[in-house]
């Protein structure tokens, strides 16, 4: 039983290990916001009028509304004037091959496990990496163009596809959705955008890196995936940022939309810095993430792995607006130290025989907290409706917590909604079973919790599922495993 | 929106208003130990207001409409012209029971003297104890209701002036329960604010039943506080049994405060009603504390039953159980929200919450909330919620079987009520609410059968 606690203790005093800040020259607005910073970040990215108006309206709402306090949360007051909003590295490379890309750049790469050439070769995972706002590198576009798949950052789309971009920004997320969408759409700096035509079936994994690297800088992503008919896409984010002590705040926005009989699948690892085992720094991650289903028997899939943040607040959601319709939720969420998690989804049904699977995976060790809140949502219309919902809560260590905060609304005789969710530690008999066999007790809490997180990361697509574990052990396991 | 937060404003102004107006005949003739807490209660009532929808706690009932209605309040006892004890009658065979009646919220004057109770029992009037034996209550009014921040509690503390008053001293047990029936009687819509107390004494045991009842017709708004402390080792069952008029609007908060080794049993039918509202806390603040909470609602036509229940596990190693279930029919509304919280260092608790509910038709809705707050980390928690319908498997077993439809519905549903009907530890009470759900599933209790309309 010491043993166990010592290892609990070894596992949940682990710092984190990613933390590196690399030297870039910035090109920087002054710190605060007004109409004047929107138009400055809208000018200098060379922006058509619908998108400076886009941002001017969402900034004139986002200033007459709260911060939502309803989260399981504790945020200290942010300061919204106190943060550059648009930064981007001076020199926007345009380059062919590896070999001309700034050098710092490529080590930075390196020390986050992503060598671009390689995975170019040996995954056909096609790159498009940001660092701080600007797209740096495109990979494998022709290859997408030969089949008429656009994935470009959002900055290109914008200029080169404008009537795209009009037709679907902000139709999943209306610019007035939440205080942090809308202050995401009045000065987002850049992100990706990506479009599968008709009948196209993405022959690769499409995939960016975030990084948040200027000190000081929000990160205001941007992310549109347009799935036509009968197309598929596997899309994959992950990212990892350097340690900070000053608290850093994101606020992103990804929106998909497909259409009839479109299949997208978005699965992301998030790793921002979660601030060192006192509580102090890390990354503020408020994220808002929504897909719709808009044609019949489309298919919007989404898989997190959520390690990193100091606060986290993300309910990836679906609106099952197609008839046969089906959305998924596949989460695990670790919290230690300080963090704070208050994440989940939201499945919308509305057109009939609606689907939607919800398996959240929640650990919480150190003195951190973890909320799973999801809402599961049947309109009158949404005849013969179908949900199952499972949430888990795993706890090491006495001082966590794990909560739960469902919210079923149903309003029609033929859906059935199901939901349950359990709290519980590791059993002392299930490690006493394992050391019986001679597993130790090190191996076997590292065996148990990626067995309980296995169900999610199975979802996962290859490459990922080898870094999702990684950073499991990372965040929770130290030595152990 | 504007206009609902005016609205919202000038109802919750309203209450204040009137507070103050009748702040003196409130104070005549009651105990300073419950005059001392009003001004308190309504300054925290006027900070929230009668809470709408923005209420996370009462996101799916909205009261501002109700409480935007007028209503006559009664702030003196009002002499019945009747013989209550004949107009009234429990129609529950075989069940032995002392009875209370209260109406309107205050003790009925001519209640039948109560013979046989134990040495040491108090069962009376709030009003009248308070006033001569303070001492028994001082220690123990609004001590729990007062940690809510609930602003219809606080407005049941500014306006209380009677209610329904126990008390079991140490070590006494008596099987009898007691039954407290609570009439609303009235020609035109009246308001009615209720305050109760039960104290029950280390090592005892004892049993109350509330009947809820209207005997008129007219629309009515009730808003009762109940306060239970349960001793160490005590054994106490508290079961409510509504059954109201369509136009009624009741608003029920129950705490209960659980002793060391103590046994709850809480049980709440809602069989008919307007708008109901149940709100129950449970806060284990002994070792080994057991409670078992469950409830059932039936609605039809435009009724609204929303329960509310908080187990706060405060002391480790204490057990709770709940089981919510609703069957909706024609444009009902229901809700349920059910919160289990395990304090740091509660360890070794095991807490388990369920709300099945089953949807009869398209128009019916039903919103539920079931969360779990853990704190520690050597527990045992969980929870369950479905909306569905009646399992088709089940109904084409009993066709098979040469089962007619209407009939193997019906005993599918019984069956789904069951679950929380034989949990009830009161024989005779047990089995004519049995009587009662197959009534109600059959349409045949088309309204509360006491009224006289």
């Amino acid at each position: 039983m010491e043993e166990q606690d010592k290892i609990l203790h070894e596992v949940t005093s682990k710092e984190y290990e990613f933390g590196f800040v690399s030297d870039f020259d910035m090109e920087t607005l002054p710190k605060g916001l007004n109409e004047d910073v929107i138009r400055a970040i809208s000018a200098k990215k060379e922006e058509p009028e619908f998108m400076l108006n886009f941002r001017l309206e969402a900034f004139r709402k986002w200033q007459k509304m709260p911060m939502p306090d309803w989260a399981y949360l504790k945020i200290p007051k942010i300061d919204f004037q106190d943060i550059i909003y648009y930064a981007a590295p001076k020199k926007k490379p345009q380059y062919e091959s590896l070999d001309e890309v700034d050098p710092e750049l490529l080590e930075t790469f390196n020390k986050l496990g992503i060598p671009l050439e390689e995975q170019k070769i040996l995954s056909g995972v096609a790159v498009d990496a940001v660092i701080d706002s600007v797209s740096v590198k495109t990979t494998f576009k022709e290859t997408l163009a030969e089949k008429g798949i656009i994935f470009c950052s959002f900055s290109d789309a914008v200029k080169e596809h404008p009537d795209l971009v009009q037709k679907y920004l902000g139709m999943a997320v209306p610019v007035t959705d939440n205080f942090f969408a809308a202050l995401n759409s009045a000065v987002f700096s850049d992100g990706s955008f990506c479009y599968i035509p008709k009948g196209v079936k993405c022959p690769m994994e499409l995939s960016t890196y975030f990084r948040i690297n200027a000190a000081g800088t929000g990160q205001f992503e941007r992310t549109l995936i347009v799935a036509d008919d009968d197309s598929k896409v596997s899309y994959l984010e992950g990212c990892t940022a350097p340690m900070r002590d000053e608290n850093q705040l994101h606020a992103a926005i990804v929106e998909i939309i497909a259409m009839d009989r479109a299949d997208v699948k978005y699965s992301t690892v998030q790793n921002w810095y979660p601030g060192d085992k006192n509580g102090k720094g890390g990354v503020y991650n408020f994220v808002t993430k929504r897909g719709i289903c808009r044609g019949e028997s489309s298919k919007i899939s989404w898989t997190q792995v959520e390690t990193g943040s100091a606060i986290t607040w993300k309910y990836p959601s679906c609106i099952l607006m197609g008839d046969n319709s089906v959305g998924e939720f596949n989460s695990v969420a670790v919290t230690n130290n300080f963090q704070q998690a208050d994440t989940g989804t939201k499945m919308i049904h509305i057109g009939k025989n609606t689907k939607s699977t919800i398996v959240s995976k929640g650990i919480s060790a150190g003195r951190s907290d973890n909320a799973y809140r999801g809402l599961v949502k049947v309109m009158p219309g949404a005849t013969n409706a179908r949900n199952f919902s499972q949430c888990d809560s795993l706890l090491l260590g006495s001082t966590c917590g794990a909560h739960t905060f469902p919210y079923i609304e149903v309003a029609n005789k033929s859906s059935i909604i199901e939901h349950e969710a359990t709290t519980s530690k590791i059993g002392e008999d299930q490690i006493f079973y394992c050391n019986q066999r001679g597993i130790s007790t090190e191996d076997a809490i590292g065996m148990i919790v990626n067995g309980y997180a296995k169900e999610v990361l199975n979802k996962l697509p290859m490459e990922f599922a080898v870094e999702a574990q990684k950073l499991l052990q990372i965040s929770l396991e130290g030595s152990v495993g | 929106m504007t206009q609902t937060l005016i609205n919202k404003k000038a109802v919750s102004e309203k209450y204040s208003e009137l507070y103050q107006v009748n702040r003196s005949t409130l104070d005549q003739g009651s105990s300073p130990v419950l005059n001392r807490m009003r001004d308190i209660a309504i300054k925290r009532f006027e900070q929230q207001g009668v809470p709408g929808f923005k209420n996370e706690d009462y996101k799916y009932t909205n009261l501002e409409r109700v409480f935007g209605k007028e209503y006559r309040h009664i702030f003196e006892y009002e002499k019945v012209d009747v013989d209550l004890n004949e107009v009234f009658r429990c129609d529950v065979p075989q069940l032995d029971t002392y009875t209370i009646l209260l109406v309107n919220g205050w003790y009925y004057a001519r209640n039948k003297q109560l013979e046989g109770l134990p040495d040491g029992v108090v069962v009376g009037s709030l009003k009248q104890v308070a006033n001569e034996q303070p001492e028994l209550l001082e220690n123990y009014l609004n001590r729990q209701a007062a940690l809510s921040d609930d602003p219809l509690v606080a407005l049941n503390t500014a306006f209380a002036q009677d209610g329904f008053f126990m008390y079991v001293p140490e070590n006494v047990k008596f099987e009898k329960p007691v039954q407290v029936i609570n009439l609303t009687r009235a020609q035109e819509a009246v308001f009615s604010t209720q305050r109760n107390l039960i104290i029950a004494g280390a090592n005892s045991e004892a049993k109350v039943i509330f009947c809820d009842h209207t005997l008129t017709s007219s629309e009515c708004l009730g808003n009762s506080v109940t306060e239970v402390f349960v001793g160490d080792r005590a054994v106490v069952d508290v079961y409510a049994v509504q059954n109201q008029n369509n136009k009624s609007n009741a608003i029920n908060s129950v705490f209960f405060k659980l002793g060391e080794k103590s046994n709850l049993m809480s049980g709440v039918a809602s069989l008919h009603g307007g708008l109901i509202r149940n709100n129950l806390l449970v806060s284990m603040d002994g070792e080994n504390a057991e409670a078992n909470v469950y409830g059932m609602s039936f609605t039809d036509k435009r009724q609204h039953v929303d329960n509310y229940t908080n187990i706060q596990h405060n002391q480790a190693n204490c057990l709770s159980n709940q089981l919510y279930k609703n069957v909706l029919d024609e444009d009902s509304v229901g809700a349920f929200t059910g919160r289990i919280h395990v304090a740091r260092d509660a360890q070794k608790t095991n807490a388990f919450q369920r709300n099945n509910n089953v949807l009869l038709t398209d128009t019916a809705k039903m919103n539920t909330k079931p969360q779990l707050i853990i704190d520690a980390d050597d527990v045992k928690c969980s929870h369950g919620a479905t909306v569905g319908q009646i399992d088709l498997d089940a109904l084409f077993y009993m066709r098979q079987r040469g089962i007619g439809e209407a009939d193997a519905r019906m005993m599918l549903m019984n069956a789904f009520a069951h679950e929380v009907v034989q949990e009830i530890r009161i024989e005779p009470l047990r089995d004519r609410i049995d009587e009662l759900v197959e009534k109600r599933l059959k349409g045949e209790l088309g309204k509360c059968n006491n009224c006289d309309a």
